[in-house]
């Protein structure tokens, strides 16, 4: 294991806090078993939940028997869908909270149980009787745009999008995003050469080590319920209750305790809406509902599989003059982010370069499976797995280096992004990332066929293959971030934010951006561990990878406004002007005669005089951001400004293939991003090797298998293999690559879904140098892979 | 399996119903002595009766290794181990690392070298770690990802645990003998 854990490529700048490896601010609780997750949560009184769900993809419920359920001692209640007609939805609201006459999903809930004890609410369930009529379902995305079948007959046409998104009358077409710049079929005109390609990859679990995990209480006689949930995003969790109970916002609280791992899957609303509705058929008894790992994969919702259509013109030297993509996502059997994840790829699904003339057209498709949303950097490890193979694939076309080609169409400063934002000086550098994990795995250009072919005759082949990627938060344009910091007498600050720490550190590196701010020692600084909605400022949602860029800006602004509050102060009792006033390791001094100084702790409670007399008073900041500038987009041309910073990297692979066992080991992956300054390099790291880490998941062995009536075949651990220590490379490199960003905090870029985008490409590309085939679908397993070399091109699947 | 519904899986602490029987057994040099329910698992008798919830349940069927213990120097799956079959075991679960307020020297490098991000896998990764440390005080590379191996972590990628575990074998080896 090198010792080396991250290597800045210039010399970092100097800051007190900013840019040092401070230890996590919880940690300490998680090595000694302290950190409390829902799990752990025990609350008196308390009833637990169980649900029974579909066993068939589509069928339509004949009728429901409850009485032996409802007949058992302990059961205090017993739903289905005929006691709620409340439906739930991020985007599009399309889901029932309990299946009602028809289901569209193995997996859906279609009755639910709370009892005095786990026991009892399990045998409860097993008590009812569904009887179904299993019906012929849709499982592809061609049978879905075929349309035969409607997996949302009842209510397609009343799906309402705002005009963000595009539900299609009378189709399976949840949304249908476009993008258009420029005359596509002129540039194919001006190409000499074009390139198509067809790509593929399945539906991916998330996967957290906790799985999904709910309490709620709700008040029988007011509308008011009290939530504890493991959610990424406990604001907009309140916010779509309010919207599907009717509700007010301020009727419902909802807290969040230590969350096991999120990764996208805990960011929307998913068990809180049936748990409130037991609660409330509990005479507001508070009920537990703690999603079973078999739950966790085929009730609760996972990452679209993806199918795309590529078509490039390209010119003899190099230039890309025009793509046209048709992205397909196959939501499953409920819109909800999965919407927005197709909406992604309309103004970043032609990767990191300048394209003159686009055309793309992604499609958020209902089928009858489990349902999707996000998932760590949405639509784009989706979309980079078709760029980023293919242009390589052109490159090979065009005989010329994929390094060489990448580079003659990168984007940088006076380029356009295809929603056609200009990129500036400011923006980061993807070519600057390309050439540093490009140098790190040594590479000096693909493998000739004779090399291949000498290679492969030792049984092992080497390969090295890289690509390129870029991300900027999806999110809508108003997405905030506010924050509350508080002085005590002893000028110790305590940070209240709204953005949930499950692991990617916000509650270390928020501290730290204070103590840099506010100059005072990062002992004195920390952040609250609780959100609760109740108390804790708003924070839209902890998604994204925008927390450090808004969050962090809005920690700046409020330790302005304190050390502002203390200046006032400091000014009458030093008899000056607060202009003459700065600060500095925890005092406000006079900028002419430094010794004129105040301690923090002198003002943090107001200034007492000798006499008793007290000026000012205690100190509280408040500091919120919303990045200015941002737009919708267009809803025909895809055109706007959507993004509120984009972070550019590469990621590069050197890996070997062994050609009788398909088994393919990663000797090296060299990860360069763009973050313009990393707050905490130690916490940065980690999120790079860890995105890269699960990307290998996805890239060789994840992936979700269906029967051709839709009965999930791998929905446990057994069966879905998720990376151990075992199959992580030999070697993994960080590399920092420090442009400054203006509207980040200190120059700061986000680095967290990043790491995990274009993994999977990388690995194809490197693949292909080992052994000359062109893989399109993932994930790449051992038998694929064999029988492929076996075969001499790619096999489907097995 | 669950007692009432042969084709689920139980993720839950199911009352059996059946007779109580007694259990006694050392957990982290506490003698404890409970009558307990036969069919209850070791993961569910910390948790639920001893109330020491560090061991965690991510799948309830032995292959995430979130419930990781040791049990007579040997790690286990806690949730795959019956109650009873500890009956005068010695167990030590991730409550039992630290003494006096005095973290491990694991538990230091754990944080030093950042080795854990959710934190929800960490009390299993930490008795796994402690049992290889005790069985091989100078393990390599490879044998520190084998020693791992049953643990799965989402968050990390397992660069920043591997190196923690050497970085406390280094430790351990100037620092206790």
């Amino acid at each position: 294991m090198e010792k080396i854990r991250y290597k800045h490529v210039e010399e970092p700048k100097e800051y007190k806090y900013v840019g040092k490896p401070v230890d996590r601010a919880d940690a300490l609780e998680k090595v000694t078993g302290q950190a409390a997750y829902i799990h752990d949560l025990e609350i008196p009184g308390m009833l637990y939940a169980k649900a029974v769900h579909s066993p068939h993809a589509r069928a339509n419920i004949i009728s429901i028997d409850t009485s032996a359920a409802k007949a058992l001692p302990g059961v205090k209640a017993v739903l289905t869908g005929d006691d709620t007609e409340h439906k739930i939805g991020l985007y599009l609201i399309d889901k029932r909270i309990i299946a009602k006459g028809f289901t569209r999903y193995q997996g859906e809930v279609v009755a639910a149980v709370a009892a005095v004890d786990e026991a009892t609410a399990e045998l409860a369930a097993s008590l009812i009787k569904v009887e179904y009529e299993e019906l012929e379902s849709v499982q592809t995305v061609d049978e879905a745009l075929e349309g035969k079948i409607l997996v949302h007959g009842d209510d397609i046409n009343d799906l309402d999008g705002y005009g963000i998104f595009f539900p299609q009358k009378d189709s399976n077409i949840a949304s249908w995003n476009k993008s258009r710049k420029g005359d596509v079929e002129k540039g194919f005109e001006e190409s000499d050469i074009i390139v198509e390609g067809e790509y593929w990859q399945p539906a991916a679990a998330h996967a957290p080590i906790e799985t999904h995990v709910a309490i709620v209480q709700a008040d029988p006689y007011t509308d008011k319920m009290k939530i504890w949930s493991s959610a990424q995003s406990p604001f907009s969790l309140r916010e779509m209750m309010a919207k599907s109970f009717g509700i007010s916002q301020s009727d419902i609280q909802v807290k969040v305790p230590h969350v096991g791992g999120g990764f996208g899957g805990k960011a929307g609303v998913h068990l809180e809406p049936l748990v409130a509705l037991l609660s409330k058929a509990c005479n507001g008894k508070p009920v537990k509902y703690k999603a079973t790992r078999e739950e966790e994969f085929n009730q609760l919702p996972c990452r679209a599989s993806v199918r795309s259509k590529i078509k490039t013109g390209v010119t003899k030297d190099g230039k890309i003059k025009a793509m046209q993509v048709t992205y397909d996502f196959d939501s499953g059997a409920y819109a909800d982010y999965g919407a927005n994840v197709g909406k992604v790829a309309v103004y970043s699904g032609a990767g990191a370069y300048e394209i003159p003339n686009i055309h793309i057209d992604s499609r958020t498709i209902y089928t009858n499976k489990v349902f999707s949303t996000a998932f760590r950097g949405f639509g784009h490890l989706e979309t980079h797995w078709t760029i980023e193979r293919n242009m390589d694939v052109i490159a090979r076309k065009l005989g010329m280096d994929p390094y060489e080609f990448r580079m003659k169409n990168i984007l940088g400063p006076g380029k356009h992004t295809i929603s056609g934002e200009l990129i500036t000086e400011n923006t980061g550098s993807p070519s600057d990332c390309l050439k540093a994990a490009v140098k790190e795995i040594g590479w000096t250009g693909p493998k000739t066929e004779e090399e291949r072919k000498e290679e492969i005759k030792t049984g092992k082949v080497r390969g090295k293959g890289f690509a390129v990627l870029q991300k900027a938060p999806a999110m809508p344009p108003n997405t905030s971030s506010a924050v509350i910091m508080q002085m005590d007498g002893q000028a110790n600050v305590k940070i209240m934010i709204g953005g949930i720490d499950y692991g990617q550190g916000p509650n270390t590196i928020m501290a730290q951006i204070a103590a840099e701010a506010l100059s005072l020692s990062i002992d004195k600084v920390e952040v609250i561990f609780e959100r609760d909605t109740d108390k804790t400022p708003y924070d839209w949602s902890t998604v994204a990878s925008k927390l450090t860029m808004l969050c962090g800006n809005a920690i700046i602004r409020a330790s302005k406004d304190m050390i502002a509050q203390m200046k006032e102060t400091a000014g009458q009792v030093l008899r000056c002007h607060v202009d003459k006033l700065e600060h500095k390791d925890g005092y406000i001094y006079h900028i002419d005669r430094p010794q004129n100084r105040l301690p923090y702790e002198k003002l943090s409670m107001g200034y007492t005089y000798e006499n008793g007399n007290t000026i000012g008073g205690p100190v509280i900041g408040r500091g919120y951001y919303i990045r200015d500038g941002l737009t919708n987009l267009h809803p025909e041309t895809g055109q706007g400004l959507p993004a509120a910073s984009w972070t550019f990297g590469c990621h590069a692979v050197d890996l070997e293939v062994d050609v009788e066992t398909g088994d393919i080991h990663i000797f090296k992956i060299a990860s360069a991003f763009d973050i313009g300054q990393a707050i905490n390099p130690k916490l940065v790291d980690g999120q790079v090797k860890g995105g890269v880490v699960q990307a290998i998941g996805t890239a060789l062995s994840e992936g979700f298998i269906f029967s051709e009536k839709g009965k999930f075949q791998n929905a446990s651990f057994t069966d879905y293999k998720i990376p151990t220590a075992m199959d992580i490379p030999d070697e993994m490199v960080t590399l920092l690559v420090e442009n400054g960003e203006p509207d980040g905090p200190y120059g700061a870029r986000a680095v967290a879904e990043q790491a995990m985008i274009s993994i999977p490409s990388a690995i194809g590309n490197a693949v292909y140098d080992a052994l000359g085939i062109e893989f399109s679908k993932l994930p790449l397993t051992p038998e694929r892979v064999a029988l492929s070399v076996v075969n001499q091109e790619e096999i489907e699947e097995l | 399996m669950c007692n009432h519904d042969k084709n689920k899986d139980c993720f839950e602490y199911v009352d059996s119903q059946l007779p109580r029987v007694p259990l006694e057994l050392v957990v982290n040099g506490e003698k404890v002595h409970e009558m307990i329910d036969p069919n209850m698992t070791l993961l569910n008798f910390l948790r639920n009766n001893l109330k020491l919830f560090g061991a965690k349940e991510g799948c309830g069927e032995g292959e995430c290794g979130a419930c990781t213990i040791i049990m007579n120097n040997r790690t286990v799956n806690s949730c795959l181990v019956l109650a009873v079959e500890a009956q005068g075991a010695e167990i030590l679960t991730v409550e039992g690392l630290s003494k006096n307020g005095q973290l491990s020297i694991l538990q230091q490098e754990f944080i030093k070298e950042d080795g854990l991000q959710c934190g929800f896998c960490t009390p299993g990764m930490l008795m796994s770690a402690r049992n290889l440390l005790d069985r091989n005080p100078n393990p390599t590379v490879e044998e520190v990802k084998k020693g791992m191996a049953g643990n799965y972590c989402r968050c990390t990628g397992y660069d920043s645990i591997i190196r923690s575990v050497l970085a406390a074998a280094e430790r351990e080896r100037k620092e206790l003998s």
